[in-house]
């Protein structure tokens, strides 16, 4: 299409919903990466076959749209234009949904959301708890827009914000409206979006470059990706607002390689805007041009850090460099770029519609708007949630999450990441801010939301994220490299049993040492996960070193399986499924755990009936007490 | 594989996006790739060893036929994922990172797969395991084996 202008656009847009206005009801199925899982694609074929087969094409539309963020319910459907909920749905239940709902105008009972405490089942998707408390200005169109056609994202208002700018507004006025909103940086250290656009902007320079960070690393967050898969076009759209603001005429995303999907949604969506006009040479007709490429990252956490991610993009290790100069002074090329993550662009479109003084009333004094977290771990509702800043951890976590799960009782709730830290049950009545995260000892981070319940050892999950940044490393400054192995050495002797007195000092010291010397902030971070677990949980450290227990009966070396003797009905069941024959006994007899052949696998705690539970594990004392019984037996 | 890396043209920063294309088409990066793109590309091959060894993406060893991939992130970290990845080590008598003796089984680690609802999660062979229990493990395993044989018949 040559010669794509405003009014052009203006007019698809209304076109696109005078022809949608026919097809009145549309069925949506996520087909985000948790429903994926799940099999949501052959729901979605499923259904659309059976609207042909009854011949409804011409009245139903079906569509697999981006994230609904309600990932513990995949596949989910919503019927829209009311929006009738259906969790869990299986193929078999596709004709039932068509014969009633679409063409009965009736509910289906059965696949309707059952909210756990009131025994209430729920109707319409607004109505679920999950989404009630939320506020989802960003994430909300995902569930409205096919991330593959354009249209759906016109259709939503999508590129209006850019007709604005183009037309009505200066790069300077952009920049102010940006600082004005408050909006500060999605991906971890919430430096004010529209001021890291107006340091750039006054560089001079004849080429300049953005960049889209999706490189979203912090295990057990996915947000970014969820975004990026669901909604492209918000993310490009946010970005061709910036360039434009910045004077810059080229765009990377660096995209992680293990997602897929969004490689690939994200590389259509840019092929469709190109064809529309809308990047690349003269945009919307107007004297402004920009193009986006997508880069692959190729698996390296430290890549997310921004001096790492322009040296990979240049096709180099990915090695962090010395700041100053930034990269808003010298980036990409050495010349000056602007980088954001994947969420802090997405809420640019939102802005320059509605206003800096509407987003600016959303959220606390120093950080407006809405935050996206990924709410996952021991929690009964997983999933991606979207929450005015200042709202509770205990409102996320209770409220919108429906508790631990199990019943269990709650531990820790672990945000930013390896960078990030532990908070205990104290903290909950926390608001979550940049600020009051960080004095926690944590911070925002991309936005994992972890919880852990008392089955969590939090010595271990220190360890685990040691484990993790020692792993990605790059090995470029020597606090770093050494530092993290060292501190994964203490921890891992500490959760074998083999802890000394002192070491709680020791990791201290270094944790300190870390982060004052340090090259970039994987570094600086990394010891956050064990500092917060000390000041928080030091009683779990003591138990370690002084006594040798596990309280939370995580750690191997401190914890055996025993099969209780006035439990066990000798069903089989556990002797049977031990991968290393540990078991011994006979039907309707007490079976013994050799304890020098068992292997701490838990199959045996897996299998045995609910009703039996015959199999525990103890540590501490009460070990010792169990192997010297049965050591006495035996002699 | 010639062709492949004479399409592209230009400097180091083609590496990344060859090496991606390499890896995809024969499963890792043979060493006569390395003097070919260093060639192409102009730049010393030990650089090139550098970068490809920095990068998980890139693998210097051939995979084997079935590639199970067992997710250590944090909610899958908290609900048991160590104890899964220890029991496909102990089945297929493999550490993570390294391939069975008859080429079979190749067993690896991601950070997040970023489908924390259905941890713990192991992906065989493209294909999704929420919610894994260890004694689960077995039948993956079996499952792919029988894979092979079916289509072979």
């Amino acid at each position: 299409m040559e010669e794509f202008n405003t009014t052009e656009l203006n007019k698809l847009r209304e076109e696109i919903s005078e022809s949608r206005k026919k097809r009145k009801t549309c069925i949506t199925i996520c087909g985000g990466t948790g429903c994926h899982a799940y099999g949501c694609l052959k729901v979605a074929q499923a259904f659309r076959d059976e609207i042909e087969k009854q011949g409804l094409q011409d009245l139903v539309d079906v569509r697999t749209t981006g994230c609904h963020g309600f990932c513990e319910r995949g596949p989910i459907v919503v019927i829209q234009p009311k929006g009738i909920f259906y969790q869990r749905i299986k193929l078999e239940d596709i004709k039932e949904v068509i014969a009633e709902t679409i063409i009965g105008k009736k509910i289906v009972d059965r696949l309707l959301y059952i909210e756990p405490k009131t025994k209430e089942k729920i109707v319409y998707e607004k109505d679920v708890p999950f989404y009630k408390k939320q506020r989802r200005i960003i994430f909300g169109n995902n569930g409205f827009i096919d991330p593959t056609s354009i249209k759906d994202y016109i259709a939503l208002d999508g590129y209006k914000a850019l007709t604005k700018i183009l037309f009505d507004m200066t790069s300077e006025e952009v920049i102010e409206e940006i600082i004005a909103s408050g909006l500060r940086g999605r991906g971890g250290a919430g430096f004010l979006a529209g001021k890291k656009w107006e340091i750039c902007r006054d560089v001079n320079s004849e080429k300049k470059y953005v960049i889209c960070n999706a490189d979203e690393g912090d295990p057990g967050a996915y947000m970014d990706r969820s975004l990026l898969e669901g909604n492209p076009h918000s993310v490009i759209e946010g970005m061709i607002i910036g360039a434009y603001a910045i004077g810059a005429s080229e765009g990377y995303i660096y995209v992680r390689m293990e997602y897929p999907l969004a490689v690939q949604n994200v590389t259509h969506a840019i092929e469709q805007a190109r064809k529309l006009g809308l990047l690349g040479k003269s945009i919307l007709g107007s004297e402004f041009q920009f193009d986006i490429h997508v880069f692959r990252g190729a698996g390296a956490f430290v890549s997310g850090e921004e001096t790492s991610l322009m040296a990979s993009i240049e096709g180099r290790r990915a090695f962090p460099r010395q700041r100053p100069p930034f990269p808003a002074q010298e980036g990409l090329w050495g010349k000056p770029t602007n980088i954001n993550n994947v969420e802090t662009w997405a809420n640019v479109p939102l802005i320059i519609n509605k206003g800096a003084e509407w987003y600016s009333m959303i959220g606390t004094r120093g950080s407006k708007g809405t935050k996206i977290f990924s709410l996952v771990g021991k929690i009964n509702n997983t999933g991606l949630v979207e929450v005015p800043m200042g709202m509770t951890l205990k409102e996320i976590i209770n409220d919108i999450g429906g508790g631990v799960k199990d019943n269990k009782k709650f531990k820790a709730v672990q945000t930013g990441g390896p960078s990030g830290g532990c908070m205990p049950a104290e903290m909950l009545d926390l608001p979550i801010d940049y600020e009051t995260l960080t004095k926690a000892g944590s911070m925002m981070g991309s936005g994992g939301m972890i919880v852990m319940d008392e089955d969590t050892c939090m010595v271990d999950v220190a360890r685990y994220f040691l484990d993790f940044t020692q792993e990605e490393s790059c090995g470029k400054c020597v606090p770093c490299r050494i530092g993290t192995r060292q501190l994964v050495e203490i921890l891992t002797h500490i959760t074998q049993g083999k802890g000394e007195e002192g070491d709680i000092e020791k990791l201290k010291d270094l944790a300190k040492t870390l982060n004052a010397g340090s090259l970039c902030q994987l570094g600086q971070t990394a010891p956050n996960p064990v500092l917060t677990t000390i000041r928080y949980f030091e009683d779990e450290y003591e138990a370690h070193i002084k006594d040798k227990s596990c309280p939370a009966l995580v750690c191997k070396d401190l914890i055996i399986y025993h099969i209780e003797p006035e439990k066990c009905v000798g069903c089989l069941l556990c002797l049977k499924n031990c991968p290393v024959e540990a078991i011994s006994g006979e039907r309707k007899k007490v079976h013994i755990i050799d304890q020098d052949l068992c292997i701490k696998c838990g199959a045996c705690l897996e299998v045995c009936p609910p009703k039996v539970m015959a199999v525990s594990k103890y540590t501490g004392k009460k070990k010792e007490r169990i192997l010297n019984k049965s050591s006495q037996k035996s002699e | 594989m010639e062709k492949l890396i004479d399409e592209f043209e230009g400097d180091q920063r083609e590496l990344i996006h060859i090496l991606h294309e390499i890896q995809k088409k024969f499963g890792y990066i043979p060493a006569q790739a390395v003097s070919r793109i260093s060639k192409q590309l102009k730049i010393s091959e030990s650089e090139i060893f550098g970068v490809l060894t920095f990068y998980k993406a890139f693998s210097l060893k051939p995979r084997g036929e079935h590639l199970i991939t067992v997710c250590m992130g944090t909610a899958c970290h908290v609900r048991g994922a160590p104890m899964i990845l220890d029991e496909f080590k102990r089945k297929l008598g493999i550490e993570s990172g390294e391939t069975t003796e008859d080429n079979q089984f190749t067993l690896e680690t991601v950070n997040c797969v970023g489908a924390c609802a259905l941890g713990p999660i192991a992906k065989a062979d493209g294909e999704y395991h929420g919610q894994l229990k260890t004694r689960e493990v077995d039948k993956i395993i079996k499952e792919l084996m029988n894979k092979k044989r079916n289509s072979s018949k």
